[in-house]
């Protein structure tokens, strides 16, 4: 960032880190790059030709404008919100889990047997073998990339990263192969799911919506007023630390992964056994890594995970309605919203760092 | 590929926050840069795309007897939700043609754009995403949806079932329940095999190519590839097709792929049962001959291609749409041939072999007036089985959904 002005030995503009902002500060800083974003984003509606405003409102109004469409807005949300809930297990403990895909993957295809080949069984049992399912598929993706770094110091980004594509593979391997639906003529699908083995709706929800805000509540106790969740803080914080103050690190950080990957899988899980009543490849469809987002910009805190899903929900959810609103391609949908995402996010380097121009400042 | 960018943005956007609240500044500046070329190279995709022109042509806007399963409808309070797979855009292939056909019945019932809600792009892999887009038309006010592909089967059927108000008409598939969810398809087959006249007379190696979707499990593709190969032998006994299979309806590499394997092994004329006109651009660039489909694919590559087998499916939808306005909606399937005009082929070429009009001519005459259709004994395959014998004709059920078999003159690569 700090760019070499010609001639004079000092740079132009130095990049340094700040003390701790304000609480007001940087609520305020936050506020001025969503308006900033909006903006931006407002110039880009124009040059295509529209009125930003009624855009914006489009956004909205296709999220909230009926019941179907709030329906359609939480349906987003589920998935989003339960595996951003999984990777803050792992990031609280400084583990940099980018795997939350392949666990929401996992948990879906342990939960999708169930669902093809036992679809005889009494509901609520097989709605709790697949929760079953879904969970300790997620957990162990997770756990494998913990096991290997525990024993070898494997680097776990990479691990985990590429845990996503087997996963992604292993779904489309079962789909052309051993789970074709034998129905489908040659197209390769794996078959819908008997309605026995769909979740159930609470008001017209799929019920994934009550074991979503189950679990925030679940994770904001474990976290905060657990053991466990202390523990996985002071391991976060320093390995060292909590060496030195008696703790199996080894143990803690197999355990953690195994929650942060079991509760991605039971994203999965709800989500294909919910929504799409199958097992198709886009059972994650990029959530895995949205949900990564969501973690960080929320601190890592549920509450705000909750409210930070929520909004990108409807971001999602209004863009489709924007597309055929007004022929605007999904791909412009994709533009705003990464524009919206690029201020965000750059605000947080500005909450953390200011800059020191050459005549003004000092060497500090 | 749109999935592989959004991932990519998605995970650099992951990137630039880890590296802000955990690396450090130097990290964060550079990924900050890293994450614009993807956000522009997206924004740089997107086509501002004005449809069809309202054309207010009062067309028969006749006081029929509502006799069908649902009450008239005014044509003014009616809307009409269309499932795109990819987006018409495109310009040339599978939904670029329904979208035409979709335009066609717009102007033959003079509705005004908002009344058509299109949902383009839907993956046919994301149940989720396919229910979504349905219940926005359903929200909408459609009081019919046409979802033109293949996967969204599965979701039609189910929403069918909890909106028996709406209708759903799914094309290309085989499930249907008889009031608010049909079926619609064509016999393009007969189209095939006149275009495959126009194949047997040019080719000079007596090797023909035809890049095939699906494999021989997909009676759709097979039955279409036989009647093909059939219009061949009908012309020209000692020519062979060749076929090849890239496993998907849409892939823009492995058509291409395809299609210069192909022509590798000799063929000089190369049809089609894909989305991309790309064998058409192969053929054209190694200076052989086409044959084209979905659309009129000499405007993709007019020094190749022959003619085009073509739908024209304004027919079904003009047809549709307007038994929902005056209530004659009865559910049934439909699976309309030349004789109503959804099947054609494109005008043909000057590439063509002399004589080729008068040929293709003849045979189209038999199957408009009914006398002889494709699939009529004696049907031989390539393993040397009986499939038809002489004077016996396959029933409309085997010719959808129990051709797994190729004809005697085809050999798959």
């Amino acid at each position: 960032m700090s760019t070499q002005a010609g001639g004079s030995k000092e740079p132009l503009i130095r990049v340094v880190k700040r003390a701790e902002r304000s609480p007001r500060q940087v609520t305020l800083l936050r506020l001025e790059a969503l308006l900033l974003s909006l903006v931006a984003g407002g110039v880009f509606i124009l040059c295509l030709g529209h009125n930003p405003f009624v855009i914006y409102a489009t956004i909205l109004e296709g999220a909230f404008r009926s019941k179907i469409a709030f329906q359609g807005t939480i349906k987003v949300m589920i998935p989003l919100l339960i595996s951003a809930l999984g990777v803050t297990l792992a990031f609280k403990m400084r583990f940099w889990n980018i795997g939350a895909e392949g666990q929401i993957i996992m948990g879906a295809v342990c939960a999708s047997y169930f669902a093809l080949f036992h679809a005889d069984w009494n509901h609520w049992a097989l709605i709790a073998v697949m929760l079953l399912a879904g969970i300790i598929g997620g957990g162990i993706w997770g756990l494998i990339p913990a096991l290997c770094k525990v024993k070898w110091g494997t680097n776990e980004t990479l691990f985990t990263l590429m845990l996503n594509y087997i996963a992604l593979h292993l779904v489309n391997y079962l789909r052309d192969g051993p789970w074709r639906d034998p129905t489908s003529q040659g197209f390769a699908k794996i078959a819908r799911f008997d309605a026995n083995a769909a979740l159930d709706k609470v008001l017209g929800i799929q019920f994934g919506w009550i074991i979503m805000l189950v679990l925030v509540v679940v994770l904001y106790i474990y976290l905060k007023y657990t053991k466990q969740g202390y523990e996985i803080g002071v391991v976060g914080e320093s390995a060292n630390t909590a060496r030195y103050a008696g703790m199996n690190v080894k143990r803690i950080v197999l355990r953690t992964m195994f929650l942060s990957g079991a509760v991605s899988g039971l994203a999965g899980m709800v989500h294909a056994t919910g929504s799409d009543i199958t097992l198709t490849n886009a059972v994650a469809g990029g959530v895995g890594f949205t949900a990564i987002i969501v973690a960080w910009l929320a601190q890592l805190n549920p509450i705000s995970i909750t409210v930070v899903a929520f909004l990108f929900s409807v971001l999602e959810k209004g863009s489709s309605v924007l597309q055929s609103s007004y022929g605007l391609s999904t791909d412009c949908a994709d533009v705003l919203q990464g524009i919206i995402l690029f201020f965000v996010l750059g605000c947080e380097f500005f909450i953390r760092y200011g800059f020191v121009f050459r005549r003004k400042g000092g060497a500090s | 590929m749109k999935k592989s960018r959004k991932f990519l943005a998605l995970l650099l956007a992951g990137v630039m926050l880890l590296s802000a609240s955990a690396c450090g500044g130097s990290g964060a500046a550079e990924s900050e840069a890293a994450s614009q070329p993807a956000a522009s190279e997206a924004a740089s995709e997107a086509p501002a795309e004005d449809a069809a022109e309202p054309a207010a042509s009062e067309a028969a806007e006749g006081e029929a007897e509502a006799t069908g399963l649902f009450p008239p409808i005014p044509k003014e309070e009616l809307k009409v939700g269309v499932i795109h797979i990819t987006n018409p855009a495109e310009g040339s292939g599978y939904t670029y043609t329904h979208d035409l056909g979709i335009q066609g019945m717009q102007k033959n019932l003079g509705l005004s754009d908002d009344q058509i809600i299109r949902k383009i792009d839907v993956d046919d892999q994301d149940a989720t995403a396919i229910e979504n887009a349905m219940l926005e038309c359903i929200e909408e006010g459609c009081q019919i949806i046409f979802a033109t592909s293949w996967g969204y089967m599965d979701t039609c059927e189910a929403l069918a079932a909890e909106y028996p108000d709406v209708i759903f008409s799914h094309g290309t598939g085989y499930k249907s329940n008889g009031t608010n969810f049909n079926n619609y398809f064509g016999r393009i087959y007969q189209s095939r095999y006149l275009t495959g006249i126009a194949a047997g007379l040019k080719t000079q190696t007596n090797k023909i190519g035809y890049v095939a979707a699906m494999d021989k499990e997909n009676a759709e593709v097979t039955g279409g590839c036989n009647a093909f190969a059939m219009g061949v032998a009908s012309v020209n006994p000692d020519a062979e097709v060749y076929v090849k299979v890239t496993g998907s309806w849409f892939s823009p590499d492995g058509e291409k792929q395809a299609a210069d394997a192909l022509i590798a092994e000799g063929c000089d004329v190369i049809g089609q049962h894909c989305d991309t006109p790309n064998p058409q651009l192969s053929a054209e660039a190694a200076g052989v001959w086409g044959v084209g489909y979905n659309s009129d694919m000499s405007k993709d590559a007019p020094n190749a291609v022959l003619t085009s087998t073509m739908w024209d499916w304004s027919v079904y939808y003009t047809k549709a749409v307007q038994s929902v306005i005056d209530g004659t909606w009865d559910g049934s399937n439909y699976f309309g041939g030349m004789d109503d005009g959804l099947v054609l082929y494109a005008p043909l070429s000057d590439l063509c072999a002399e004589g080729t009009a008068e040929a293709i001519q003849a045979a189209q005459d038999r199957i408009i007036s009914g006398e002889w259709d494709v699939f009529t004994g004696p049907i031989e395959d390539n393993e040397g089985n009986v499939i038809c014998a002489e004077g016996e004709k396959l029933s409309d059920a085997d010719i959808t959904g129990n051709i797994h078999w190729y004809y005697k003159n085809v050999t798959v690569k």
